[in-house]
């Protein structure tokens, strides 16, 4: 094996615990920064032999990596190998100039916000910190700094969010010029506290989801977008700007590629193996001081599951997947029929290789056309 | 015991009027019981009887009463399944009509007084719960007897609950009921009127001996199917299984054949000895002809054979069930079970689900159809898919309906009747309130929702019963259902043509609710013949995506996908489309209530 070449960092501390989130995050913690950021590092001595010599990509996800202390943050991006694309994810309110030139001289090359919306209304129905203009301030700063490949992350279905909202929140989006913009339906996990309070008003919106989607891919496609996976979209080359500017990092998950996962709950998918650390702060910090692995859960990938997963992910993407490679867990009829059907194309190649990719109105169907093909 | 000491008699209530408590009652008095065990033997539990390793239910039990041996024959839990009753009736020479003191006469009630008189047997009229507060034990048993043509004095007034009166009808039991009539001295013959089957001991054949006597490990023969066995073991429920060395003349009792096969044996059937032989069986079962057929589909396909083996065994003892393997584009492989009536069907299908453990999809009940194509023969069809597109002429199965309600209800039981293609045929008045009425309609009217509509327009007082009268002639098209295109067998119905349209339609309409979205759009008609009467979309879906997917949710997504997968495998694949089972009854509850 030649080992990984995708790196995922996980920084879970956050100031505030969003209603609607359920990524493994911790509140404050502020003296317990560095030792987490010690714990990191430990692991990724430990599994250093998992990495390939050239890594590609670094991702630091979150909770806020931008609400960790500057210098556990800076000392962590000094440590972690170096990389054509490294991104990191930041809430606009912790972005002051200071660290985002900070950010920039420890090596990161992408920035991605986590916007939301720029309505105050729905702003606060989300519990988020940042108002419309803290968001606008921090992407100027963040280009002021030298950023010019910055991600906005949008949410649509927000409670109480009417089509007029989603339609401005897009222009507004599209007036930062952001090289890449992600798009996600909100999704209310039951029994959290965010459902219990407005479960109602999502269902009763819930049929409106469907123009709500087509309305994000007609907007962004029309202002030059390319929606290049299910809810992510970037800038199309122009003549001044000929860089793909696709997100290289999470492009490696959807073409099933390895990956290591750092830090709690973070997973990490490597030669047939997947696993996810333990998602208790506590138990990590401890193994890792004491130079061991932190516990971990482990899911056996046979090759069967491995080509599920490639036609799942595959699938998202605006480019053709190689039928060939993941024959065994197509049901061929179901494709020709759905192919009939004007969701999907077969392409033949010139290699011989029979190629698929799904069509605009597939795509918006993306689940249950999988459904449909995988055996 | 001496013939002339033998008394054989059934109960005969409405549900609820009492039959069972005053079973118990009969046992207690007798001291076949003792209170305490009392609970576990109720003549009519559906609990299996587990005595000496073998699952038999009681169907006769054998009491002494100064002197006698009475014989109380059980008649199903369901006292309102007329062709059962009957069965039971033939083993008897007297019945007890046990009318509830509050209620008065029901239906049923009529229609096995009937049946008892058709039978010749010598009715013991008793009005049941006169310990009520608003009991009119006058005016029922001024009922009661006007039915029978008896003289009110000769109703008993009992309350079997308090325990007041049971005893003048164990006497009155003993009194008027005629001793069997059989000879003893002639070769031996018995009725065969109830079975079972035991795992162990294979088939338990209820039997009333009618002449001569039968005994332990004798050869005998099943005169009209020519079954030889040995008789096991022989004897009757007292109220558990006792042994007997013999069963003579007069008595009841049972008979462990040892056969496995349950097809060798059929109820009706005479048994007779191999030693000496009877030269006639005696005169069996009217032949009862299913009118209300449905399919059976197990939910399971795997389920199959388990179904074909459970049907078997209903077969044992219900001669009345009939079936054949059906297969069903949209459901695959089940039967076409034929019923004598609906109360039928839902014993059977609960049966099967109870007893057998299945999971079943029962599509909507239709009746037998004569057919005569173009210069064709008559032929029954059974389902609505048979029905050919070119037909000379159809008939249907005709009832007599027969109502008993208040009568202020009068005009709601001749409106429903009316819509239902009814025929008004006679009035008469049973006491100063109540009705009786008849009506002559088309079975196809009442097998979907007739009763609930009967109960709901008069506020649950009617009683209804009815008798199939013969087929006639109707205007009847068939009208079929296409969804996205294809033809679903199992959805298409008989109608008479001017309820054609108006059906269609809202079968159409139901059926848009209850099919999915699916990846594209969905074409639902109604059609007769080539002309499409009705059409709904269901219109494709616009969106189906897993939203967020990145390098921790992978797993989970993939879950995902399978549980869609195998949402996808419960429903029954039309062409392209995905139909949920559920959809398959839409026309069982097109006037229910909708989502």
């Amino acid at each position: 094996m030649t080992g990984a070449r995708h790196l995922y960092v996980h920084l879970p501390f956050c100031a505030h615990r969003c209603g609607y989130c359920d990524f493994v995050t911790l509140v404050g913690r502020t003296g317990q920064h560095g030792a987490y950021v010690d714990a990191l590092l430990s692991e990724l001595e430990l599994e250093r032999e998992l990495l390939s010599p050239d890594v590609e990509t670094v991702f630091l996800g979150g909770g806020t990596p931008t609400f960790t202390e500057t210098a556990a943050l800076c000392r962590l991006l000094r440590a972690l190998p170096s990389a054509e694309e490294v991104t990191v994810e930041a809430n606009p309110e912790t972005v002051t100039p200071h660290l985002a030139r900070l950010l920039r001289d420890c090596g990161v090359t992408r920035m991605s916000l986590g916007v939301q919306t720029f309505r105050p209304h729905l702003l606060a129905v989300l519990e988020r910190v940042a108002q419309p203009d803290t968001v606008r301030r921090a992407v100027y700063r963040l280009r002021d700094a030298g950023f010019d490949n910055i991600s906005l992350d949008l949410i649509y279905g927000i409670p109480g969010q009417s089509a007029a909202d989603l339609e401005a929140d897009l222009d507004d989006a599209l007036r930062l010029a952001p090289e890449h913009v992600s798009c996600y339906e909100l999704e209310a996990k039951p029994g959290t506290r965010f459902t219990h309070a407005h479960g109602d008003e999502l269902a009763r919106q819930a049929d409106a989801m469907e123009s709500y989607f087509e309305s994000v891919v007609a907007h962004l496609t029309a202002a030059g977008y390319r929606w290049y996976e299910t809810a992510n979209f970037c800038r199309l080359p122009t003549p001044l700007d000929a860089r793909d500017l696709r997100s290289r990092h999470n492009l490696a998950y959807w073409r099933g590629r390895d990956y290591l996962g750092l830090g709690i709950g973070a997973v990490s998918t490597i030669d047939s193996r997947r696993w996810r650390n333990t998602p208790r702060l506590g138990a990590y910090v401890d193994a890792l001081a004491r130079g061991e692995r932190p516990q971990r859960e482990l899911e056996p990938l046979p090759p069967a599951v491995q080509r599920q997963e490639r036609v799942l992910l595959g699938l998202r993407l605006d480019e053709p997947l190689d039928l060939e490679s993941v024959a065994q867990a197509v049901d061929v009829p179901s494709l020709e029929r759905l192919a009939g059907l004007g969701l999907a194309d077969v392409i033949a190649a010139a290699d011989g290789h029979r190629r698929v990719r799904l069509t605009e109105r597939g795509r918006m169907l993306g689940g249950g056309v999988t459904a449909e093909i995988l055996v | 015991m001496p013939q002339d000491r033998i008394r054989n008699f059934s109960i005969i209530a409405h549900i609820d009027h009492g039959k069972s408590t005053l079973a118990d009652r009969i046992l207690e008095l007798t001291h076949a019981v003792s209170q305490r065990e009392m609970r576990d033997q109720l003549l009519d539990t559906m609990e299996l009887e587990r005595e000496r390793g073998i699952t038999i239910k009681a169907q006769a039990v054998r009491v002494e009463w100064k002197g006698y041996q009475l014989n109380l024959i059980d008649t199903p839990g369901h006292v309102d399944f007329t062709y059962e009753v009957s069965r039971s009736l033939q083993a008897c020479e007297g019945a007890l009509l046990v009318v509830d003191a509050a209620q008065g006469t029901q239906a049923q009630t009529l229609a096995n007084a009937y049946l008892a008189v058709e039978n010749d047997l010598e009715i013991v009229p008793v009005v049941n719960k006169i310990d009520l507060s608003q009991a009119d034990p006058d005016a029922a048993a001024a009922e009661l007897a006007d039915l029978i043509g008896d003289s009110a004095d000769h109703v008993l007034r009992i309350s079997a609950k308090t325990g007041q009166g049971v005893e003048d009808v164990l006497d009155a039991i003993v009194e008027r009921v005629p001793a069997p009539a059989g000879d003893a001295d002639a070769p031996a013959r018995a009725l065969i009127f109830d079975s079972s089957y035991d795992q162990y001991r294979g088939v338990v054949a209820f039997v009333r001996v009618v002449d001569g006597s039968f005994s332990t490990r004798e050869p005998l023969r099943a005169m009209a199917q020519g079954t030889r066995f040995e008789a096991e073991e022989l004897g009757f429920f007292a109220p558990t299984m006792r042994s007997a060395e013999s069963l003579s003349a007069g008595e009841v009792g049972y008979v462990i054949t040892g056969l496995k096969d349950v097809s060798k044996l059929r109820v009706g059937d005479t048994l007779t000895s191999e030693r000496r032989s009877a030269g006639a069986p005696l005169p069996g079962y009217k032949d009862v002809k299913p009118m209300v057929f449905a399919g059976l589909f197990p939910t399971d396909s795997d389920d199959y054979p388990e179904l074909r083996d459970a049907l078997e065994r209903l077969k044992l003892n219900d001669a009345a069930l009939f079936y054949e393997p059906e297969t069903s584009q949209a459901l695959g492989f089940g039967f076409r079970c034929g019923f004598l009536g609906l109360l039928h069907m839902e014993i059977v299908r609960e049966r099967l689900e109870r007893e057998f453990d299945l999971d079943l999809l029962v599509t909507a009940p239709n009746v037998a159809y004569r057919v005569k194509p173009p210069h064709g023969e008559w032929r029954e069809v059974h389902t609505p898919a048979d029905l050919p597109t070119e037909v000379e002429e159809v008939e249907e199965p005709y009832i007599k309906a027969s109502v008993i309600v208040p009568k202020e209800y009068v005009g709601a039981v001749m409106e429903l009747n009316n819509a239902r293609r009814g025929r008004f045929d006679q009035l008469e008045y049973l006491s100063e309130d109540r009705v009786h009425m008849t009506h002559e309609l088309p079975l196809a009217e009442i097998v979907l929702d007739y009763y609930d509509q009967l109960k709901s327009r008069t506020r649950g007082y009617a009683s209804f019963d009815y008798d199939v009268i013969g087929f006639r002639p109707g205007s009847l098209v068939r009208v079929d259902v296409l969804v996205g295109g294809e033809p679903v067998d199992a959805l298409s119905l008989i109608i008479h043509r001017d309820f054609a349209y108006e059906r269609g339609r809202a079968l159409v309409e139901r059926l848009r609710e209850e099919i999915p979205r699916q990846l594209f759009d969905v074409a639902i008609q109604a059609a007769i013949g080539s002309r499409i009467i009705a059409r709904e979309t269901v219109k494709a879906k616009r969106k189906d995506v897993l939203a967020k997917c990145y390098g921790g949710d992978i797993t989970r997504k993939r879950k995902l996908i399978e549980r869609q997968k195998k949402g996808k495998k419960r429903m029954k694949q039309v062409g392209m489309v995905e139909v949920p089972q559920e959809a398959f009854l839409a026309v069982l509850n097109l006037n229910g209530e909708r989502k």
